[in-house]
């Protein structure tokens, strides 16, 4: 701006005249610049081969900068009587544009760094970047920052370890990053094995094992081999308690270890276990017991450790909490409404199975999330002309069920992936009317479908990586 | 942003009109189109452009005169034209020309008298642009022995007001004075 100013110096000189006849004593004279104002001539500067022409007092208005200054001299070319950069012609247009305009752009598609370098070679400082793009610059620095703090960090990993860690910070390392020797990778494994051990053997114990002497019925091979398969559970639960010890020893903030969720997965795992021991004898609680025993498939969480897909749907699904959030809000409030007008619909009718709201609620939610389990789909109502109530809401619920589509579109932040999600749901009216089940099916593959794509967007990817443990 | 636009006359025209040469016309518009592309200037744009050539003291009153002077037509914005034609009385014009125009920026409002209340304000907007860093540093009732002064010297007749006449014949005696209007020739 004050550069700009500069064109209207003479008005402010002229402006003068107002006190001119109030002072007391001569006006000074006017400074007289060395050079006329009046020369202004254009100058041509040749970046890489593309010509930029501009006035020199654009260019004067900078003093300070490369251009601005007798530094351009430097590479005045008389031959061509140009100067001559062998610079990126791309980038030098927003630097002329900072010239012209007083504002420096940053142009999103450009690199920063190659940017960055353009500016310095100028002599501009980067602090004067418009608001416009201040945010979008300061952003790109920091990412690339991080980046090359990353690589320095990963290249620091890569070279030998650094010899002044305690045992208990190499542990740590080792639990962390399998990959940094072969103690690790062997614990890793093993850990790994057990765990899929510890699952197959839940699953197989419930299996009907052939019938043995002295009875009837067929017993599941838990209770025929159940001395083996608690030896099985022992061994698993051992060493799941060794790696949960080892893990909360050489962790370097235990609180924080024991907060975090895998730790709490650990512990979820090994827990039915423990509490089994205690109440073996007592008869009465051995129903809780059993329900405890069910906790035990949590083991197989404990996978998350081992595979890195598994962590990523985990940080997709706690990015994405707040869409998912409104998803079941807005779910909750059509199932109760729904509920209610049907309810009070059918009340008259002595062949309703809703006897309550509550009761309504079963078929709303069985319906809206289209599994069919109602038995009635709108086929049926228009061939065997049954209850008119039914008939009537179920129209209504079919359309709420394109609205929870769409609203799977939140999730989307890319136009194009908008548009494809509500033409599919959309293209869903047809088999609402008449066939149940295979909604389930596209509506199973159209909730992948999105989970797949917002892994995708950068949107939730960038989030995914703020969140990242390494 | 005013979505106003306005394109001043042909060149020619105001070379015409006023006493710049094509060469020097477009430098100022280059200039002026600079700091408003909308082609008007209107009296924020006028007291901020004022104001960073005064950054020491408040410009903003001295500004708002000016402004007033400025903007012939008395409808709040000023055109190339208006501006044009102003500088060349001011840098180009005639003795006679420039005093009237100081007269007219004098006239607060514009009755083709200057009384004793409208010097102080332009006395004390003055004062106000300069600011405190003046030398010698100015006491505070200055303004008022300024005004009083300038009407001795001024009000031939003693009636309280200056006419225009009373203003340039005044001033025209004043040897001082004749001499700083020739400094204005070699501003451009």
């Amino acid at each position: 701006m004050a550069a700009g100013v500069a064109a209207w110096l003479p008005f402010a000189r002229a402006a003068a005249i107002g006190w001119m006849p109030v002072a007391t004593g001569p006006m000074p004279a006017a400074p007289r610049q060395e050079r006329k104002r009046s020369q202004d001539s254009l100058i041509v500067l040749n970046v890489s081969g593309i010509q930029f022409q501009t006035w020199l007092d654009t260019l004067e208005r900078y003093p300070d900068t490369l251009l601005g200054s007798s530094e351009r001299d430097f590479f005045y070319h008389p031959e061509t009587q140009q100067y001559f950069f062998d610079r990126d012609p791309d980038i030098f247009r927003h630097i002329l544009n900072f010239y012209r305009t007083g504002k420096l752009h940053y142009p999103r598609q450009e690199c920063i760094s190659a940017y960055d370098e353009e500016l310095a070679f100028f002599g501009i400082i980067p602090e004067i970047i418009g608001d416009c793009c201040y945010e979008e610059y300061k952003d790109r620095r920091r990412e690339n920052a991080e980046r090359l703090q990353d690589d320095t960090d990963q290249d620091h990993a890569a070279e030998s370890s650094l010899p002044s860690m305690t045992a208990r910070q190499r542990m740590w390392r080792a639990f962390e990053n399998p990959h940094t020797s072969t103690l690790a990778l062997v614990f890793y494994y093993v850990t790994g094995f057990f765990i899929a051990v510890s699952v197959i053997a839940n699953v197989v114990e419930t299996v009907p094992c052939g019938v043995s002497p002295g009875r009837i019925k067929e017993l599941p091979c838990g209770e025929r081999y159940a001395v083996a398969f608690f030896c099985l559970d022992t061994a698993c639960v051992m060493i799941f308690t060794v790696e949960y010890l080892l893990r909360l020893m050489a962790a370097p903030s235990r609180y924080k270890f024991v907060r975090s969720v895998m730790s709490i997965i650990d512990v979820v795992a090994i827990m039915p276990y423990y509490i089994g021991l205690v109440m073996t004898d007592n008869e009465d609680v051995s129903g809780a017991f059993v329900t405890l025993r069910v906790f035990r498939v949590f083991r197989i969480f404990k996978f998350s450790r081992h595979s890195q897909g598994l962590r990523i749907l985990g940080y997709t699904l706690k990015s994405c909490a707040s869409e998912l959030g409104f998803l079941l809000f807005s779910l909750t409030m059509a199932i109760i409404i729904f509920a209610t007008v049907m309810y009070y619909a059918e009340k008259g009718s002595s062949a309703s199975k809703f006897t309550s709201i509550p009761a309504a609620f079963w078929y709303t939610i069985v319906t809206m999330t289209t599994l069919g389990k109602g038995k009635c789909s709108i086929s049926k109502m228009l061939i065997k002309k049954k209850n008119e109530g039914k008939f009537l809401f179920l129209n209504f619920m079919n359309i709420t069920h394109f609205f929870f589509g769409l609203c799977l579109i939140d999730f989307f932040p890319y136009e194009h992936h908008k548009i494809s999600t509500a033409s599919f749901f959309f293209s869903q009216l047809p088999y609402t009317l008449f066939c149940f089940p295979s909604l389930t099916v596209m509506n199973a593959s159209s909730f992948l479908w999105s989970l797949h794509a917002s892994l995708e967007t950068p949107v939730s990817s960038e989030r995914i990586k703020k969140s990242r443990v390494k | 942003m005013t979505t106003v636009c306005h394109r001043p006359e042909g060149l020619e025209q105001l070379e015409a009109q006023t006493n710049f040469t094509k060469r020097e016309l477009q430098v100022l518009y280059r200039g002026f189109k600079n700091e408003c592309p909308s082609g008007v200037v209107n009296e924020e744009t006028f007291k901020q452009i004022y104001a960073q050539f005064f950054p020491h003291g408040d410009a903003s009153m001295y500004a708002h005169y000016l402004f007033n002077a400025f903007d012939t037509a008395q409808n709040g914005s000023v055109k190339f034209e208006d501006f044009v034609m102003a500088l060349s009385i001011l840098l180009r014009g005639t003795v006679h020309e420039k005093l009237r125009w100081t007269f007219n920026l004098y006239d607060i409002n514009k009755d083709g008298y200057i009384n004793k209340e409208e010097m102080m304000d332009i006395v004390k907007a003055i004062y106000d642009m300069m600011g405190k860093y003046t030398y010698p540093v100015l006491k505070e009732d200055a303004p008022r022995q300024h005004v009083e002064v300038f009407f001795q010297k001024m009000d031939k007749n003693k009636d309280g007001v200056v006419t225009l006449d009373e203003f340039i014949e005044s001033c025209q005696e004043d040897d001082n004075i004749m001499r700083s209007l020739q400094l204005f020739e070699n501003v451009m």
